[in-house]
């Protein structure tokens, strides 16, 4: 393959809930983690090469919010910024890239109405979308998609709906193992490889993050195109440089940090 | 002024952001009396080579074309801007580009993950304008399916199945593949370069 220098990106990933990024531990118990915009800029110094923001409250009263923190996060950010979060409409999304996001990321609503997905990709472009899949394992090779913040079961099969969701115009697949969301145990490889040798467009792995080998685990054996991370970035339990040496030790490419 | 020629084809405000950023003035327009006052172009966008048609069309298109002939202000076509800076596009086959750069846009193969995202790197001809201070090797952010062929004017290729533009420049007309925007501080470095020229 005539690739390699394709660096593997490594995410930041801002949950928000009300103007304040919080990290909760499979979706629960949210702990208080500091002001969006700060932490996006303090992540892309520190050398992450993207950031996500996530609403993960996502109620009307807090869409105000979004669309201020997310003005206030892209002034000073120039590198890659994905937000997600109740976008259900093709105005939700244009008003958070109109905003200064770069790409939205579509979960529930993408679900209930796939043309969505087709909307957005057709004014934005596809480099513009990014459809979000939280999987939890219901066989040793099956997944099932989840929706509601990982509540409820949406009766799709994870892989199908990657497939789907690559023919309708997404760019790129966000996919959360539920499984191991904020568990720090390490990605979902299987679930990972699963999905990223089914589609053509990148997979960004979600959900388990804990420690720089889980990292190198997830691009070797998962096959993720980027991996995300929210908790281990915020606390400073681990560095993105860490991370990234870890990488650099097994001939992974990344970007350089500085 | 830097007019940023909006033709529909995606979202600018990341380009305008980061010439406000470095402390520019600008405009977003689509305006051909706007852009003919402008000193310096950036055509950016992204998505389908048809939406080009307005750039090479209408009143739009003369004020660029005649821009471009000797006039000698600068033009940054970036992404999408600098495939439409060649000849053309398997994309829409029907349409021309500015022909600045030869050759045509062709899609990526089968045989790798398409659209190429992501930070890739760059090899440098140090004799750019555009890059000085830039080490080659550098990493830059770029998101497209399409890409240029190598050629005379290419001052920074990316291997990504094969060589292809990465940047290229003739006299005060530049292109680049991908988005110095989002780029990080490598990538303002750039779009300072083009702004000092």
């Amino acid at each position: 393959m005539a690739c390699e220098t394709l660096a593997k990106r490594i995410i930041a990933c801002l949950d928000v809930n009300a103007g304040r990024v919080v990290k909760g531990i499979q979706f629960e118990q949210l702990r208080d983690a500091g002001d969006p915009a700060e932490l996006a800029l303090a992540h892309s110094a520190a050398g992450a090469d993207e950031i996500v923001l996530l609403d993960i409250t996502a109620t009307a009263e807090s869409r105000n919010t979004l669309l201020d923190t997310v003005r206030r996060t892209a002034r000073q950010l120039f590198i890659p910024f994905t937000v997600g979060g109740g976008i259900r409409s093709l105005d939700d999304a244009a008003a958070v890239l109109d905003c200064g996001a770069d790409k939205v990321a579509m979960n529930s609503a993408a679900l209930a109405d796939p043309t969505l997905i087709t909307q957005v990709a057709e004014r934005y472009g596809s480099q513009a979308v990014v459809v979000a899949i939280d999987a939890r394992q219901t066989a040793p090779t099956a997944w099932e998609v989840y929706v509601w913040g990982g509540r409820k079961p949406a009766g799709r099969d994870a892989k199908q709906w990657a497939i789907a969701a690559e023919a309708l115009g997404a760019g790129e697949i966000m996919l959360t193992s539920m499984d191991r969301d904020g568990t720090k145990t390490g990605f979902d490889c299987p679930l990972t490889r699963t999905i990223a040798t089914s589609v053509r467009i990148p997979v960004i792995a979600s959900g388990g993050a804990g420690e720089p080998h889980h990292f190198v685990e997830v691009f070797q054996e998962g096959a993720a195109d980027a991996a995300l991370a929210a908790s281990v970035f915020h606390f400073g339990l681990k560095s993105v440089e860490a991370i990234k040496q870890a990488l650099r030790d097994v001939g992974i490419p990344v970007r350089p940090t500085c | 002024m830097i007019a940023i020629v909006d033709y529909g084809a995606g979202n600018l405000t990341s380009v305008a952001k980061a010439l406000e950023h470095l402390g520019l003035e600008c405009a977003m327009t689509n305006d051909p009396d706007i852009v003919g006052r402008a000193d310096k172009w950036i055509i950016p966008g992204v998505g389908n080579f048809k939406a080009t048609a307005p750039l090479t069309n209408g009143k739009l298109g003369a004020v660029l074309r005649g821009a471009t002939g000797d006039d000698g202000r600068p033009l940054l076509g970036i992404c999408l801007g600098l495939q439409w800076m060649f000849e053309g596009s398997t994309e829409a086959p029907e349409l021309r580009g500015l022909a600045t750069f030869p050759g045509e846009c062709k899609r990526f193969s089968e045989q790798v993950k398409s659209p190429h995202v992501g930070w890739d790197s760059i090899v440098i001809d140090g004799r750019s304008r555009l890059l000085a201070g830039i080490s080659s090797g550098a990493y830059v952010y770029f998101t497209h399916s399409y890409s240029a062929p190598v050629c005379g004017d290419t001052v920074a290729t990316c291997n990504y199945e094969a060589p292809f533009t990465a940047a290229a420049e003739r006299g005060n007309l530049f292109g680049v593949q991908f988005h110095p925007e989002k780029s990080g501080d490598i990538g303002l470095q750039i779009l300072e370069n083009f702004c000092g020229l």
